[in-house]
């Protein structure tokens, strides 16, 4: 058949578009996947950080009960309000993609659906931010006006 | 037809090594296992310390004495302790090898992960298993209901 020749192939071969390298390959790299990655990284460094922290300001229980609730009350403020709402924040995502992660690895299909995946985790974290931020708000008010715990 | 063998192309003429244990590989497993059981020992923990009663308004010594009087707390506490930080510090070492090229800073890094680490999980341990509700250099009012020096 004529349009089989070589000239006409050559022809046809030299009009395809090449396309640009896809940074793409692995479900870590690219898009979606590699910005959960990064936030994977990030939230997971400021939470290794404040566990250090944590692990000792609890320690100060064992020195006595006026040390630790001097301490204690450091957290009550409102700037340490906010960080705990932010440190729920980083624990959210965390936790979620973290269990992303897991599907992807062990789930039969999970690689093939990472990216909608990614988006559950998105609307996840989303409703838990909205769901805890009022009550730590709150709390963060009432504790700054004064209010006595009832506890 | 022919029964001729071709010999597996990507076969190496070498003997194989023989097998040591794959610690990346168990390093690997674990962060997905601590993982799904941090996911219930955290926001259990976040739960009960920010969001149940008055939050952490509600949070003192006599709290968390509260708390240590349960055998239930101290499991959790105690699980909590132990696969958060050995997650924490199995991510940073991860971290580590990426980020630092340097033979001796990363060494340093290591190093001090391990550390670190190890001091904490015996402070930690030591501080739930050595811990008393009721001190006898309690200022009054900080104690528990249950102590008698309330």
């Amino acid at each position: 058949m004529p349009e089989n020749s070589a000239g006409a192939l050559a022809t046809k071969v030299a009009t395809l578009k090449i396309k640009p390298p896809r940074l793409g390959g692995t479900v870590y790299r690219g898009r979606e996947g590699m910005w959960s990655w990064v936030l994977h990284r990030i939230t997971g460094v400021a939470i290794y950080f404040f566990l250090l922290v944590h692990i000792l300001d609890t320690s100060i229980v064992r020195i006595s009960p006026q040390a630790y609730n001097g301490v204690i009350n450091e957290y009550k403020t409102p700037i340490m309000g906010l960080g705990e709402l932010a440190l729920v924040i980083a624990i959210g995502y965390h936790a979620l993609n973290g269990l992303r992660i897991i599907l992807i690895d062990f789930w039969s299909v999970g690689a093939r659906h990472q990216r909608l995946l990614f988006v559950i985790v998105i609307l996840l974290w989303v409703v838990l931010i909205a769901g805890f931020a009022p009550t730590q708000i709150h709390n963060i008010i009432l504790e700054a006006q004064g209010h006595a715990s009832a506890s | 037809m022919s029964t001729e063998t071709i010999p597996a192309p990507r076969s190496s003429y070498a003997p194989r090594k023989k097998r040591r244990v794959n610690w990346e590989k168990w390093g690997w497993l674990y962060m997905r296992i601590s993982g799904l059981f941090l996911v219930v020992l955290i926001f259990g923990h976040l739960f009960v310390n920010l969001v149940a009663g008055n939050g952490v308004r509600a949070i003192d010594f006599a709290f968390v004495a509260g708390k240590f009087a349960d055998p239930f707390w101290i499991v959790w506490d105690t699980l909590l302790l132990w696969l958060a930080l050995i997650h924490g510090a199995n991510g940073m070492r991860t971290l580590v090898n990426d980020y630092a090229h340097n033979r001796n800073l990363r060494r340093l890094l290591l190093f001090g992960i391990l550390a670190s680490t190890v001091v904490l999980l015996v402070l930690g341990t030591l501080v739930i298993y050595t811990f008393d509700p009721c001190p006898a250099n309690a200022i009054a009012g900080t104690l528990p209901d249950f102590c008698p020096a309330k």
